[in-house]
């Protein structure tokens, strides 16, 4: 069945909504129709966190609820959502919640426009999480940014919250059966379409669905988390005829362990494989903890991140060191091809009209390998790479015998380096060959030169990228880490 | 860290002076209840007002063509030059080079040229986009380095003199020459400029702006529509930040959209997206500060010749007083003796650089900070050594090159107490050891002083007003000129006015900024907010005292100076009455209970030409040491502990101050490290947004932050409560980032040669100059 409305919770009040541009941002919504001026646009980009949102979205039994960027959040995906805004923190008594108390005791506001989102990302913490650690803390709160602070009394606000309240009944927290019987559930596997001025807006509930509706819509612009799309949207203007929602698939955010393998759906968000990820190859875990602030990493997805084609990208250097493979899927036809392949040219790839990304599997590590990733930018949280570089080696004896090396921001598209992958295979794993790839290496790619980095740093510093992998696979305990706890993989 | 009154026996007001209340709207902050400009209920009938920029750095406008735009969906009218009635001219000092709307010629990329009032944002937007603009692009200046040879200057430049600097620098044992670059900084307020206009009778106009100088915005309003100021108010609650960058930046904004109001009768709006902001308004200036100093073997300064030249973009705007600004700290903690330091306010194609948090004064601080790291590598000291020995004296060797004496010097006393609260002669000698057997990871560590210039150099803004009523209930409400952007500025002259009244903070309200309720007022800039605007709020308030003291003493017999207020009472001997009853009672026999109050900052003086004078009422002192690795393999880093002692005077709000401080630091380490403009080869701003403008975020908060206000201290100006002003310094103690990282560079050449780092230090730069070390060090060649 087709619903042609979408229906979710705004705090308390059920909304039903059929008549409305598909592209309209959630935070348009809430500013512009819903007269709640709470939350703040600062950037329209997803990037400063003033328009922080919680949104609780069902998962199994429970209702799970995320800090969300409303700026570039469109208002059909919350269908089926329980939407919590700044404005429904206050208890029924007036009173604040302890995260907005604790922002007040601690001195945490100083001109106040970030305030609410701040609000909000802790409240989603304190929903979450009983104790983080103060690394855990700044991790969360990295996609809010302050510029009056410095953010030492927020920091503190997010410790002082956890002893002004008892997390256990937090009175706007639902069950999945609760939100469900709200809005009056039973129908979670219909279809959502929407039409509105011109423009149309899917939704299917299941991969089959989704398949079905590529094949008759190929032209459709895919959405998932939107942390890209919502851009062309708020910065280019740009209309967009009709989009496929992904979010409301279960199956195509699944994660399997297989024996040989890891299995992402296309759908699955950073926050959902992080964990598994890290598993395997720790330092891919610390790359997506860079990915992003936690508004970007809870909607954005694989599928998306490696679909969106971008030169740099933010998993894509590590999938192609690791060897992964990319299952794309039209009607019921598949076909697969290393992630590599995926990348033609700048701004092409091969995905076919009515194609999607289904999966990417991931191999796990054979024996004798080592696995470090390293990303460079200018800041260490929530900003893009300069430079991203991922390694795979595999030794025996010593001897290179195999040997993976991928980076992003080198090229129009994520690459690998060949000309230093043929310098090192087959030879002695020692200074001297990592001194002649480091020297390939350069070969390699004609870097841009860009607001980023320069291309001489980037040509430098990839290579001394090579030459840090080396000293972390050769020495004990070396001290090469400036943030993050991870350490290179040796399986 | 809950509020309430301090433990004492007898009862005290809540919320006096001295103590720490949180920020007037700290409640309507975590509500989200708290309206800034775009949050305020839309008058009916309002309109939505966009701006067509230019696209090119430079370039003739041979042929405007707004067909299009004009008959885009909602669109009302398009308003270009040609619609403005008055000077077309939004420049803070009027000199007409800065016109709202371009005519004819465009000197920058997004410079606005024609601006479209629309029924929705969204549609105004759009319209912007179909403009076909014809133009014959000019030859254009982009930054400092093409600049200098034509030396074409948007104001005149400021020499100061002292001594003889040619004669000093001829008979130094030792002399050395550098250049010191420093990039400049957006302000990325997070409220971006807007400005909502509503249209009265007579051809009034109202509006609210968010703006640090609502007078200014109400000025230059009446200019371009040509009507006299009393038929415009200016109000402005609060800005969700300025950092300067609403002081002059914010005309542009409130002016376009006075004239759709008056020109259309309809309320306006305008909130340009954040790209736009960024693309529009101007910046922090970078300099190129080129020295030459002369030292004896000891590392003391015999004397200093500078050149300050700074990217001004297309306009004046307050570039002049900047670089003055820049010059006057380009000795900060130092006495020089023989000095000659010169401005050169350089005019190029970009947007115009404007007032940020230390105006110029950061610059000045980092150039005198470059000049110890030289001294101390070329004599092979550590350079707090170097900044000891040439700290200005407090009872000679004070003067400084602006003629100045340093009446006030505390600075050795804070140095030394930092230097042993940080332990930073042991915490140096176990980075030194790091470093000998760690190849990649390298650690620093430097200790850098502030003494900041307290006024604005421009006298006539040194003076303040301030508005109070008391209603008959008791309840009071204070108006004042100055404006609220998170600094706590309402807050502190709240309490001012509580401790005057001596009635708790809660029975003071607050009420917004607005030009006709005090006039003439000046920009909340300079640090001054408090200096000036509590002291007016404090004569305000005394006005009103004395009334009721006066009345008291009738009453009850005595004189007005037996009439004591305390703690919600007034009394004399064994009479006393609630501050309530009393008001009452006064408000029955007809006493006036509202009152004006004015103040000006005794004692400045300056005269520019001469570059003598005394333009600085007090200084302001503050230290900070930095430790930091970085990665010698990619230039990253990380500032892994801070320790800052601060000079706040005998500070109004602790809690606020600390806030300042720590804020003011962070923004000070992002201007150094990771915030980079970055425009391409067409003068086009590339880091127009926080993807690519990357301001610090939470994890780049040190993990250890030691910050101390400094005790026991007081201003020995007759300041408010001798306060003293905390809004700027805080940012330069930053410095000690720059000098940590420095210090951890200079490891890879066994700390023989000076780094030479430029700011900002990305980790590119920091590994480019890592890389030009290692060759300086190699080819073993001395200083150039």
């Amino acid at each position: 069945m087709t619903r042609s409305v979408v229906r979710f919770l705004l705090g308390d009040k059920i909304q039903e909504i059929g008549n409305i541009d598909p592209t309209t941002t959630v935070l348009d919504w809430l500013r512009l129709h819903k007269r709640l001026n709470g939350t703040k646009e600062g950037c329209a980009e997803g990037d400063c966190g003033a328009c922080t949102v919680v949104i609780g979205r069902i998962d199994g039994e429970r209702v799970r609820y995320e800090a969300v960027n409303a700026c570039i959040r469109f208002v059909p995906t919350l269908d089926g959502c329980h939407l919590l805004t700044v404005e429904h923190l206050r208890k029924r008594d007036g009173g604040f919640h302890p995260v907005q108390q604790a922002m007040v005791d601690c001195h945490g506001s100083q001109c106040g426009f970030c305030t609410p989102g701040f609000v909000m990302s802790l409240f989603a913490l304190y929903l979450s999480e009983a104790c983080p650690s103060e690394d855990r803390i700044r991790d969360v709160l990295a996609g809010n940014l302050c510029r009056c602070t410095g953010y030492a009394p927020i920091i503190a606000a997010a410790r002082h919250m956890y002893e002004l309240g008892d997390r256990s009944t937090d009175a706007l927290v639902l069950t999945a059966e609760e939100l469900n019987s709200r809005l009056n559930g039973g129908d979670k596997i219909a279809s959502v379409f929407l039409e509105n001025a011109g423009k149309r807006y899917f939704a299917p509930p299941t991969v089959e669905s989704l398949a079905d509706v590529l094949v008759a819509n190929p032209g459709a612009t895919i959405v998932s988390g939107a942390t890209d799309v919502g851009l062309w949207v708020t910065k280019s203007q740009k209309i967009l005829d009709s989009i496929v929602y992904l979010g409301g698939i279960p199956e195509l955010r699944r994660i399997v362990e297989t024996h040989d393998s890891l299995e992402i759906g296309g759908a699955a968000t950073f926050a959902d494989a992080e964990a598994a990820l890290t598993a395997l190859y720790p330092d891919f875990g610390e790359l997506l903890r860079r990915t992003g602030g936690l508004q970007v990493r809870n909607v954005g997805t694989f599928g998306g991140n490696i679909g969106n084609g971008s030169p740099i990208g933010d998993t894509p250097p590590a999938l192609i060191a690791i060897g992964a493979t990319v299952v794309l899927r039209h009607g019921n036809e598949r076909r697969s091809m290393p992630i590599e392949d995926y990348f033609i040219a700048y701004g092409k790839q091969d995905r076919r009209p009515g194609e999607f990304i289904e999966r990417v599997v991931i191999p796990k590590p054979a024996p004798g390998t080592t696995f470090g990733a390293y990303k460079i930018s200018k800041r260490f949280d929530q900003d893009i790479s300069a430079v991203c570089g991922a390694f795979l080696v595999e030794l025996s004896g010593g001897i290179v015998t195999r040997v993976r090396i991928a980076f992003g921001g080198m090229a129009g598209t994520p690459k690998r380096a060949a000309g230093a992958e043929a310098a090192l295979t087959g030879k002695n794993w020692d200074l001297g060959t990592v001194a002649v790839a480091m020297e390939a290496l350069r070969g390699d790619f004609t870097p841009l030169a860009d607001w980023r980095a320069s291309s001489e740093y980037r040509r430098t510093v990839s290579a001394n990228l090579l030459m840090k992998f080396f000293n972390e696979t050769t020495v004990g305990d070396p001290q090469t880490r400036l943030v993050g706890q991870r350490r290179i993989t040796h399986a | 860290m809950p509020e309430g009154a301090p433990p004492n026996s007898f009862p005290q007001i809540r919320g006096g002076v001295h103590e720490s209340p949180a920020h007037d709207s700290a409640r309507k902050h975590v509500s989200g209840e708290a309206l800034f400009i775009d949050d305020i209920p839309e008058p009916a009938g309002l309109l939505h007002v966009y701006l067509g920029l230019s696209e090119h750095a430079h370039a003739r406008i041979n042929s405007l063509d707004l067909t299009k735009v004009i008959s885009a969906p909602g669109v009302v009218r398009v308003f270009t030059a040609a619609d403005v009635g008055g000077k077309n001219d939004v420049g803070s000092m009027g000199l007409g080079d800065e016109p709202l709307l371009a005519d004819r010629l465009v000197e920058y990329v997004g410079q606005p040229i024609f601006a479209v009032a629309a029924e929705t944002r969204d549609q105004a937007r759009r319209a912007v986009r179909l403009a076909e603009i014809d133009y014959e692009i000019l030859d254009a200046v982009l930054d400092i380095e093409t600049a200098r040879p034509g030396g074409k200057l948007v104001f005149s430049p400021l020499q100061l003199r002292l001594g003889d600097s040619g004669a000093a620098l001829a008979t130094a044992k030792h002399r050395l020459s550098g250049r010191l670059k420093v990039g400049g900084q957006e302000h990325f307020y997070l409220e971006s400029q807007a400005a909502i206009a509503v249209p009265g009778e007579d051809g009034d106009v109202t509006v609210y702006s968010s703006t640090q100088h609502p007078s200014e915005v109400q000025h230059v309003v009446s200019r371009i529509l040509a009507i006299p100021a009393h038929a415009i108010t200016v109000e402005a609650r609060r800005m969700g930040g300025g950092f300067g960058g609403k002081e002059t930046q914010s005309n542009l904004f409130a002016v376009v959209v006075a004239l759709v109001a008056q020109r259309l009768g309809r309320s306006a709006k305008i909130r340009p997206d954040r790209d736009d902001d960024m693309i529009i308004t101007g910046k922090r200036h970078d300099f190129e500060m080129d020295y030459e100093i002369g030292f004896d073997d000891d590392g003391v300064i015999d004397g200093v010749e500078m050149v300050l030249a700074a990217r001004c973009g297309f306009s004046a705007d307050l570039s002049g007083p900047v670089t003055d600004r820049a010059c006057f700290h380009a000795d900060n903690c130092y006495f020089y003796g023989n000095a000659s330091i010169r401005s050169q306010p350089l005019k190029t194609n970009t947007a115009s650089n404007t007032a940020f948090r230390g105006f110029g004064g950061p610059q000045g601080v980092m150039v005198a900070e470059r000049i110890i790291d030289e001294i101390a590598y070329a004599v092979g000291k550590d350079p707090l050594e170097i900044r000891k020995l040439n700290f200005y004296g407090t009872t000679d060797r004070n003067v400084t090159p602006y003629h100045q004496t340093v009446g006030d010097n505390i600075i050795q006393g804070l140095v030394a107490d930092l230097e042993r609260s940080s332990d930073y002669q042991q915490r140096r000698d176990t980075i030194r050891a790091h470093n000998a057997t760690n190849p990649i990871l390298r650690r620093g560590i430097a200790l850098t002083p502030v003494k900041f210039g307290i006024s604005f150099t421009a006298t006539q803004y040194n003076q303040a007003g301030a508005l109070v009523h008391v209603y008959a209930d008791g309840s009071i409400q204070l108006n004042h000129g100055g404006t609220e952007m998170g600094q706590g500025l309402y807050t502190k002259v709240a309490q001012i006015v509580a401790e005057e009244f001596q009635v708790d903070l809660d029975c003071i309200r607050i009420t917004a900024t607005n030009t006709g309720k005090v006039p003439n007022t000046s920009a909340t800039a300079a640090s001054s907010g408090a200096d000036l605007n509590g002291m007016a709020a404090q004569a305000a308030a005394r006005t009103i005292k004395q009334r009721l003291a006066a009345f008291a003493a009738e009453k009850w017999g005595v004189t007005p100076e037996d009439i004591v207020f305390a703690a919600g009472t007034v009394s004399a001997g064994t009479e006393s009455q609630t501050f309530t009853a009393l008001v009452g009672q006064a408000y029955q026999s007809r006493i006036s209970l509202s009152a004006t109050g004015y103040y000006k900052t005794p004692l400045i003086h300056w005269d520019r030409a001469a570059g003598r004078g005394h333009p600085f009422y007090y200084f302001a002192y503050g230290a900070a040491v930095a430790e930091v690795t970085i990665d010698t393999l990619t230039g990253e880093y990380r500032v892994d502990r801070v320790d800052i002692l601060h000079d706040a005077g005998r500070s109004l709000n602790p809690a606020i101050d600390r806030g300042q401080v720590e804020g003011g630091f962070v923004q000070g380490m992002g201007w150094l490290t990771t915030e980079e403009l970055w425009w391409d080869d067409k003068g086009k701003l590339r880091t127009h947004a926080p993807s690519t403008y990357k301001i610090p975020a939470c994890g780049d908060c040190p993990p250890i932050f030691n910050v101390r206000l400094a005790e026991g201290i007081e201003n020995r100006s007759e300041t408010i409560h001798r306060s003293k002003a905390v809004g700027e310094p805080p940012l330069m103690l930053a410095a000690c980032v720059l000098h940590a990282l420095s210090d951890a560079i200079a490891s890879v050449a066994d700390y023989r040669l000076c780094p030479r780092l430029d700011a900002p230090a990305t980790p590119e730069r920091v590994l480019f100059t890592i890389e030009d070390l290692r060759q300086r060090n190699a080819t073993g060649k001395p200083e150039p």
